[in-house]
């Protein structure tokens, strides 16, 4: 028996239609809140992950990278491991003059997992905004990403919060040699925030005691920051840029009436991020997240353009999510005295259809089947005559007319959705 | 229960050979004289025995064809930088073997110490036969752009011209190259014991682990050598004088090296070694610099432009451009010396007589993969596509291709000049692909102006030489 590659999987037809019914929540709310819809390659340019240097080393491990066909220049290709670098690079390759680009995408990402027993190509949607550096921008993702949560019908989530930009300024304070302050950032995105922090602040208490009012602990207001504010500054006047700027996040998120924690230690693996981080989790599961990336840009010779974006996981999303509406009529039709199907079928079927329902031919279907209804259709000297049973009450019904098949339809649609 | 073991030639082969006789183990025809691949143990008549070449034995272990194997650890280590989850275990340092692999600039270059280059937004080229190890190490680096450029040999020839860095092994005998600086460590190599993992979890291989890891102990460590420290060390700037406008000429080492230096000479062009620098030989032509690097490695060297002309075989050019179509190497002129056929080959006993034979049971499974082992890579992957035969799996090898039938492989794409040798290691013939012989090879772009005669002057002698011989 053939198989599938170890640590691939394939979608079945249920998985698929959860696919689509997050992808179709995440696609109507992006392109209502204006955003427009990309694609980017499967396959780059190797050097377009590793010359911005935004990928930590543990990342780039894992990265699906070889030489295609036109390799014999050495240049190597791969497997798309992150949405966000390819979209900065269509933006400065392609839409340079869009101020602000709201961009949304759905793409799969690879990276290598050991053991196979994870899937090594992740679907994720996610959203960016190239060209704005207002904290406003990173709220609306924020909110964007909350809107498409619980279109879902995911509740409970929780929003948590960290700055990168506040940790770069807080390391660049503590240690004067950027290798090392580039170490301990790579350190604290792979998510060991709290113990990197603890180990440079060795030897100074007073130090270690602010560290620990930042790290160890998780507020959930913009009062917590103006705390952390005041036992910082006055050790780190320089901070001050950034803890402002976290502030007038938080602030705006608990106007709108967003609730969130802020937890500094959270790691996310891209070391892209300057400002605000975000991260959405269903109690130990995480959903996504995103957050302010001004740098990459310039980095990638795209000019001085600011930018934030955020990714869902759509595997995760649709394990969660309450699920697509299966309450829409399927209709199985079938030729009652010969099984052939013909053309009056044919017709039948296609008129259900255009009235919005879905109609299915029966092509030689065992057993019992998972159709709400069954139409049985019997030629009587050239009139077709219809049998309609409903299959979840057993109730028979028999008809002449197609307009009688649609009135009961619609009846009985009526206590539910409709068709659609 | 029978146990396999792979053994390495080559360089390792002679201490291996001492660890063998101190552990107890009697084993014949392991010494450089013998030509067999089968070494017997006559202390344990149920151990089979296999030479490879040392840098298929982790392959060979971790596909399960061999429970044990001994190799150097570089060659552990650069498969297991790509694929980690091998099921290859590292069972003991065997004290012998000692090799350095170490990232080599050029002294002219004025690369002191790998930290420079992390912020360089150009290529940094890096010359290697170990890739794996090299890829691994540009990103734990975060190089911001790079170009790995495979090798079969030779690497410490290609800083400054061709490549900025090499991934090179220096052993106490074999120092790195004296126009190179070590600008950095990546791995201190000895030989290991290595065991394929599911044999290592169920298998009781104590009769031989017991008396080889016991005599493990007893071996000498290799010479240690002080090495010169790049990074640290003052190494003087030397100055080369590069001029832009000479030609490159590639000249194949190895068995195909005398024949090239033959047919050159025949054209009225002289080529004499340097034995303080045998990669870089002397030629009579003004304005003419020659270098002698592998014929499997000169076309992905003259399609980046670090050669203008360059003889190998059509076998390699071949090789080449079935992996990369769009490569712009071309081959300029035949040179009719170094005749070989390209070979598919079985071991007699064998039932098949051509690929054809194969389809069926492939098609039946009764052969649920069929194993091809080739230098050829590329053309063997071309081979088993035009044929039909699949599932294939393609086995790499680096030499001694022919210990591979018919145990750990169903077939052979190899080159035979008379087919003499394949009859003595038990092989037959069933199929020819094509016929090779020396060529010339060039880019496709044309050359800068200023050289442009020069080039023509060269490909006329040989063209010359070619048709009265």
């Amino acid at each position: 028996m053939q198989k599938r590659c170890k640590g691939n999987r394939d979608l079945l037809p249920q998985d698929m239609a959860s696919f689509r019914y997050v992808e179709e929540a995440f696609r109507s709310s992006c392109l209502k809140w204006g955003y427009e819809e990309i694609r980017t390659p499967t396959l780059e340019y190797l050097h377009l992950f590793t010359s911005t240097g935004t990928l930590t080393p543990s990342m780039l491990s894992k990265v699906y990278s070889f030489l295609d066909w036109d390799g014999w220049s050495g240049e190597r290709v791969v497997l798309r491991p992150d949405g966000t670098i390819p979209t900065a690079r269509l933006y400065i390759e392609s839409l340079p003059q869009a101020s602000p680009a709201k961009l949304f995408y759905v793409e799969n990402i690879f990276s290598f997992e050991e053991t196979g027993k994870e899937s090594r190509e992740r679907w994720q949607c996610g959203a960016e905004m190239l060209g704005s550096s207002s904290p406003s921008a990173d709220v609306e993702l924020i909110m964007l990403a909350q809107e498409i949560i619980g279109r879902l019908g995911i509740s409970s989530t929780a929003l948590y919060l960290s700055h990168a930009g506040l940790i770069r300024s807080l390391l660049r304070e503590l240690s004067p040699d950027p290798a090392e302050q580039s170490r301990i950032f790579d350190q604290i995105m792979d998510g060991n925030a709290a113990e990197m922090m603890r180990t440079v602040a060795t030897g100074n208490p007073r130090l270690k005691d602010s560290l620990s009012l930042l790290f160890d602990l998780n507020g959930s207001s913009p009062g917590f920051i103006q705390n952390v504010k005041a036992t910082l500054i006055r050790d780190f006047p320089r901070l001050e840029a950034s803890v402002d700027d976290f502030l007038a996040i938080a602030q705006l998120l608990t106007d709108m009436g967003c609730s969130y924690q802020v937890d500094m230690a959270l790691g996310k693996g891209f070391e892209y991020y300057t400002g605000v981080i975000f991260r959405f989790q269903l109690g130990a599961q995480k959903l996504g997240g995103g957050g302010r990336y001004d740098d990459l840009i310039p980095l990638m010779g795209g000019g001085d353009v600011a930018a934030c974006g955020f990714a869902l996981d759509i595997d995760h999303l649709a394990t969660v999510s309450k699920g697509p509406d299966n309450s829409r009529s399927t209709i199985l039709i079938r030729a009652e005295d010969s099984g052939r199907i013909d053309k009056v079928i044919f017709e039948t079927a296609d008129l259900l259809r255009q009235a919005g329902y879905r109609a299915d031919l029966d092509q030689g279907y065992t057993g019992a089947t998972k159709h709400k209804w069954i139409l049985s259709i019997r030629g009587e000297k050239g009139k077709p005559g219809f049998v309609l049973t409903d299959q979840s009450s057993g109730k028979t019904t028999e008809l002449d007319a197609i307009s009688e098949i649609l009135g009961i339809l619609q009846v009985a649609n009526a206590t539910k959705t409709g068709p659609s | 229960m029978q146990l396999k073991l792979a053994l390495p030639k080559g360089q390792l082969l002679q201490e291996t050979s001492t660890l063998l006789h101190r552990s107890g183990l009697e084993v014949s025809g392991y010494d450089e004289q013998s030509r067999s691949y089968r070494p017997e143990c006559r202390s344990l008549p149920s151990v089979f025995l296999k030479v490879f070449n040392e840098k298929d034995i982790p392959i060979q272990v971790a596909v399960g064809n061999y429970d044990l194997g001994i190799c150097g650890q570089d060659w552990v280590e650069e498969l297991l930088a790509k694929y980690p989850s091998s099921a290859l275990v590292k069972i003991q340092d065997l004290g012998y073997g000692r090799k350095d692999l170490c990232m080599a600039a050029s002294k002219t270059a004025g690369i002191r110490s790998i930290d420079k280059l992390n912020g360089r937004a150009e290529n940094i080229r890096i010359a290697t036969e170990y890739p794996n190890l090299a890829e691994a190490f540009a990103l734990a680096r975060r190089f911001k752009r790079f170009a790995i450029f495979p090798l079969w040999g030779g690497a410490e020839a290609y800083p400054p011209e061709s490549a900025d860095l090499a991934l090179v092994s220096e052993t106490p005998d074999s120092p790195v190259n004296h126009d190179l600086v070590s600008v950095g460590t990546v791995l201190q190599s000895r030989a290991y014991l290595v065991a394929h993992r599911p044999s290592w979890e169920s298998k009781n291989m104590r009769p031989l682990l017991d008396p080889i890891c016991a005599s493990a102990g007893k071996m000498q460590p290799s010479a240690e050598k002080a090495r010169p420290a790049g990074a640290s060390q003052d190494s003087p700037c030397l100055e080369r004088h590069q001029d832009s406008d000479a030609v490159r000429l590639a000249v194949a080492d190895g068995h195909q090296q005398k024949p090239t230096i033959e047919f050159l000479a025949r054209a009225g062009i002289e080529v004499s070694e340097d034995p303080r620098n045998p990669r870089r030989p002397a030629i009579n032509l003004d304005r003419v610099n020659v270098k002698v690097i592998r014929p499997q490695d000169m076309p992905l060297q003259v399609a980046n432009g670090n050669f203008d002309l360059a003889i190998t075989g059509e076998d390699w050019l071949a090789d080449h451009l079935y992996k990369f179509p769009s490569s712009p190497v071309k081959k300029i002129l035949t040179l009719g010396f170094g005749r070989v056929r390209i070979v598919a080959v079985v071991s007699k006993k064998s039932p098949f007589e051509s690929p054809q034979d194969f389809r069926a049971p492939l098609r039946r499974q009764d052969i649920t993969t069929l194993r091809i082992a080739s230098e050829y890579v590329n053309i063997a992957d071309k081979y088993a596509r035009d044929n039909h035969l699949s599932p294939c799996r393609l086995i790499p090898t680096w030499g001694a291709s022919e210990a591979f039938l018919p145990e750990d492989a169903d077939m052979l794409i190899e080159n035979t000049q008379t087919g003499r040798t394949l009859a003595q290691h038990g092989l037959r013939i069933i199929d020819t692909l094509f016929e090779s012989s020396a060529c010339l090879i060039a880019g496709t772009q044309p050359a800068a102006s200023a050289k442009e005669k020069r080039i023509a002057d060269i490909i006329q002698r040989l063209e010359r030489t070619f048709k009265e011989s």
